[in-house]
């Protein structure tokens, strides 16, 4: 979708301010927030991409105005009302009200922290062999589609360089969905500066993506 | 910092939210408090800088190691027993004269947690996010850092499931040094490419 979350290229948003000594957590319920994602996403509540789209789907002016951190509890909660794992009268009662929906993997427990310690694993076997290799030109394809895509805007109908072939793995677009991880080849795919930010642009910047195949053309 | 909920109020009325949603999920027995707990103390014990700064240390002072990590960064991370294990799709991006990486991931916020910890909140904001594809110079004075001007910049951004970790360049005046004195020189954000490992002697 193009939503705010999509923010390669935009201007206005003024200078990064590091914070010096930061902190993991700036409160308490950021850390809360943080596990009951990582817990219902391990238990099989959701997966990562359609976790993705929750937050990208929260109205622009929360997106921009919330924290990180409230913008990860205000998209869990909506995909688990909209996923009927917890319901509305729950959330108004704060205690739960409804009874539970089966969890796919079962009820997280403290035996289950130790493997969400690695990130998951998204190769799969190909179906089918790829169509670009390193050195092959490309079009990143100028497609807007309304639901999660991880082609940001800034690169849609532009020519790069296919430099890395990544093998295959699991589309987000699809597994967004749910509608299955319709595994695709993913490369890493060059831009020239000028060509993403015009002839203006600072010669010595390249900026690449990691494309899956779905959003490329030959060029 | 602009991205963050300061107001006592807000800071209140989240914090209920939060608590509201962990009850729920306890009581439909989703979840046990006790792996929150352990999830939250296992990122803050397990995971951070100091897991990258080994790797890149490593890298400085053994060159097949560093061919291995820059060839396929998980597998050479992975024969690093005391370095925090890591997840698939590591990809190590090596800082040159003639070349700096930078990382972003403009559509959310993927980072190598497993390397790096959690990123700090100017990674996930609009700022870093809108800016670093289109204006890397002008982002890298922000943190006080300036490149030769005929210096290649090259930015990744992050939009798979692919992790990229910078491998900044070994400062100068370290001849001889061992492997765990070089890794205190080395910073989150050289790892990030929006700064350079510290300098022998220099105040840190």
């Amino acid at each position: 979708m193009n939503g705010v979350h999509d923010m390669g290229g935009m201007d206005g948003f003024g200078k990064v301010e590091p914070e010096p000594n930061e902190p993991m957590f700036h409160t308490e319920w950021e850390a809360r927030v943080l596990a009951m994602v990582r817990a219902m996403g391990a238990a099989g509540a959701f997966n990562i991409d359609t976790l993705r789209f929750y937050r990208e789907a929260l109205p622009p002016h929360v997106y921009l105005s919330s924290s990180y951190y409230k913008k990860w509890l205000l998209g869990l909660e909506d995909l688990l009302i909209d996923k009927g794992f917890i319901a509305a009268e729950d959330v108004a009662a704060g205690h739960a009200v409804q009874p539970p929906k089966p969890l796919k993997r079962g009820k997280f427990r403290l035996d289950d922290v130790e493997r969400i310690m690695v990130r998951g694993k998204f190769g799969r076997v190909a179906s089918a062999p790829a169509k670009f290799k390193p050195g092959d030109r490309v079009r990143a394809k100028n497609i807007h589609p309304v639901t999660h895509t991880r082609l940001p805007r800034y690169v849609r109908g532009h020519f790069g360089v296919v430099e890395r072939d990544h093998g295959c793995h699991v589309f987000p677009d699809s597994a967004a969905m749910e509608s299955g991880e319709n595994p695709q080849w993913l490369y890493t795919v060059v831009f020239d500066g000028a060509e993403l930010w015009g002839p203006d642009a600072d010669p010595t910047v390249k900026i690449s993506i990691d494309a899956f195949e779905p959003y490329l053309e030959a060029a | 910092m602009s991205d963050h909920d300061h107001d006592h109020s807000e800071l209140s009325e989240t914090e209920l939210r939060v608590r509201a949603l962990e009850t729920i999920l306890t009581e439909k027995g989703y979840v046990e408090p006790a792996a929150l707990d352990a999830i939250i103390q296992a990122y803050e014990t397990k995971i951070g800088p100091h897991n990258g700064a080994q790797v890149v240390a490593r890298a400085w002072t053994d060159p097949a190691f560093k061919e291995a990590l820059l060839d396929d960064a998980t597998k050479a991370v992975s024969t690093l027993g005391h370095v925090s294990r890591v997840g698939d799709h590591l990809v190590a991006v090596e800082n040159t004269p003639r070349r700096h990486n930078m990382v972003v991931c403009t559509l959310c916020s993927c980072y190598p947690w497993e390397m790096l910890g959690l990123p700090p909140v100017w990674y996930k904001a609009a700022p870093y996010r809108s800016r670093a594809v289109k204006d890397p110079r002008g982002v890298l004075a922000d943190f006080g850092v300036s490149l030769p001007k005929e210096t290649e910049i090259r930015v990744w951004d992050s939009t798979a499931e692919t992790r990229f970790l910078v491998l900044p360049m070994r400062p100068e005046g370290t001849e001889g040094w061992s492997e765990q004195q070089l890794a205190e020189l080395v910073t989150r954000d050289s790892m990030i490419g929006t700064g350079f490992p510290k300098t022998p002697g220099a105040p840190s």
